[in-house]
């Protein structure tokens, strides 16, 4: 355009531009997919700008989320689409999603979810159960006619279980075990600890050794790392905020800026990195889009008047 | 003292130049810096260019010039950049291609007042961009808005949007690809006429 030569035209671009947002946001994208992106992208400045454009135009479009009802939980899958929740709508939830398969003893009725960094999934399962993944997570689902059984592999996951007593639900975090007894609750998985919050009903928690297994209620938080197991009580705002990230968004109150930092980290791939230890210590307050890193570091920036300096995959923020 | 010699840019924000700024480092900025612009760099096209059917390819052109000239060397000042490059080019448009813009393209002194000013771009944006949104997917076509829906508000996989909708997946990637670019031009605040689709 600008030499005069004949570029092709700004919509065959565009279109192709938000032909790899599409296939990178909705379908499977292996190692391959990427490598021919790169060479599309390497191309010419054109395709650089129209993806830039298309990809983190789309990034912002996540904002739609709050359009579901977030008290509804109904609206996840069930309240949309009422008729097409039969059997055949189940069978194609459980397509097995990804990679990572290989690692696990697969029982031929395993199927394993996975999502990537940044990733949010829903499972909806034909008895009614529903999971939904968040961001790096791994996890192995057996579901058979006489029990239902879950591995976190890693990550973290939010269940609303279908309670049927006649059929145990039990999420398997390594060798701890966590058994439904008619609720919803969260598990996170991370490399030496789990923590495990219960929303509402009961859940019965049990390590595999001679402890006693414990019953958990709503709003009881439990932490497990090496042998020690802790408890806590948390308010229903205070989960709520947890839960966040299935809407779509991080909520802080009163929290430092490290641990905020490290809340984004876990979402993006661009990391916020803090070198100020007193910086890292300050406390706030706020919500943000998950995947607004700039959102977060300009109000690091403004309000507590630090020094953001965005070095392309790392964002520094110093005094 | 006196023989200190000024250097008035240290006093500013330091910028990298050179060969040092960095392929990501142009894509950081040009989304965190100029892409919010987009609004505001659209209605000054739109504003100076008679045919409305060149807008986007002209914003195109601001873009792939920004981006190139920053891979030289990142500008101080963002906003200024882009729209002096906007008004260079149009201006070259209208010596070669002879033709008078509705008016001459002098917007940019009134422009410049504000140019040193942070702009109110970014808030303005996001204050109004989940009901630009919203107005977007209300007026795609009703089988393309069931599409995106399902992706992106219930985030769903191509393949299961297929089977819910009982379409092929291609049928599914035609109606994402048309979802995504609308949906996208809604988040930049593009006024609606900027683009026409079959």
């Amino acid at each position: 355009m600008s030499e005069g030569s004949p570029a092709r035209a700004l919509s065959e671009i565009e279109a192709e531009a938000a032909a790899w947002v599409r296939r990178r946001n909705f379908w499977d994208f292996s190692a391959e997919d990427q490598a021919a992106l790169d060479a599309w992208l390497a191309e010419s400045i054109s395709h650089r700008v129209a993806y830039w454009r298309m990809e983190s135009g789309f990034a912002r479009t996540e904002k739609l989320v709050a359009l579901r009802d977030p008290k509804s939980e109904a609206a996840f899958a069930g309240r949309r689409f009422p008729v097409l929740m039969g059997i055949a709508a189940a069978l194609a939830l459980f397509a097995v999603i990804g990679l990572g398969a290989r690692q696990f003893v697969m029982h031929p009725q395993d199927r394993v979810y996975s999502t990537p960094v940044g990733g949010h999934e829903r499972i909806a399962f034909a008895d009614g159960t529903k999971i939904e993944l968040n961001t790096d997570t791994v996890l192995r689902a057996r579901m058979t006619t006489d029990r239902r059984m879950i591995w976190l592999e890693k990550g973290e996951a939010y269940f609303q279980v279908k309670h049927d007593p006649a059929h145990p639900f039990t999420v398997m975090v390594g060798d701890r075990r966590v058994t439904d007894l008619g609720t919803a609750f969260l598990v996170r998985r991370d490399e030496s600890r789990m923590e495990l919050a219960v929303v509402q009903g009961r859940v019965r928690f049990d390590t595999g050794t001679a402890r006693r297994p414990d019953t958990l209620t709503s709003g009881d938080v439990l932490t497990a790392s090496g042998s020690t197991v802790s408890e806590a009580k948390r308010s229903k705002s205070a989960l709520e905020n947890e839960l966040g990230w299935r809407r779509g968004v991080l909520v802080f109150d009163n929290t430092t800026l490290a641990i905020a930092a490290e809340e984004f980290n876990r979402y993006n791939r661009q990391k916020i990195i803090i070198t100020d230890p007193a910086a890292a210590r300050l406390a706030m307050v706020g919500t943000f889009p998950i995947h607004d890193v700039a959102a977060f570091t300009d109000a690091a920036q403004d309000v507590f008047k630090l020094r953001v300096e965005n070095r392309g995959s790392e964002i520094v923020i110093s005094r | 003292m006196a023989e200190t010699p000024e250097h008035k840019s240290e006093s500013a924000e330091p910028r990298r130049s050179g060969a040092a700024v960095t392929a990501s480092e142009v894509e950081v900025w040009f989304i965190r810096e100029v892409l919010p612009l987009e609004a505001a760099l659209t209605s000054f096209l739109r504003h100076n260019w008679r045919n409305r059917n060149d807008i986007a390819d002209l914003r195109q052109d601001v873009y792939e010039r920004v981006c190139e000239a920053a891979h030289v060397q990142m500008p101080e000042n963002t906003k200024a950049f882009v729209f002096r490059t906007a008004r260079n080019l149009l201006i070259n448009r209208v010596k070669r291609e002879h033709v008078v813009p509705i008016e001459a393209v002098s917007d940019l002194d009134a422009l410049g007042i504000a140019l040193d000013a942070p702009g109110p771009e970014r808030s303005v944006l996001a204050r109004d961009e989940l009901r630009r949104l919203q107005d977007a997917l209300d007026r795609l076509p009703p089988r393309c808005r069931e599409a995106v829906t399902l992706g992106r508000i219930d985030g769903l996989p191509g393949r299961e949007i297929a089977m819910r909708m009982g379409i092929s997946e291609a049928a599914v990637s035609m109606h994402l690809d048309h979802g995504i670019r609308v949906l996208v031009d809604a988040v930049y605040g593009a006024p609606e006429d900027t683009r026409r689709k079959p």
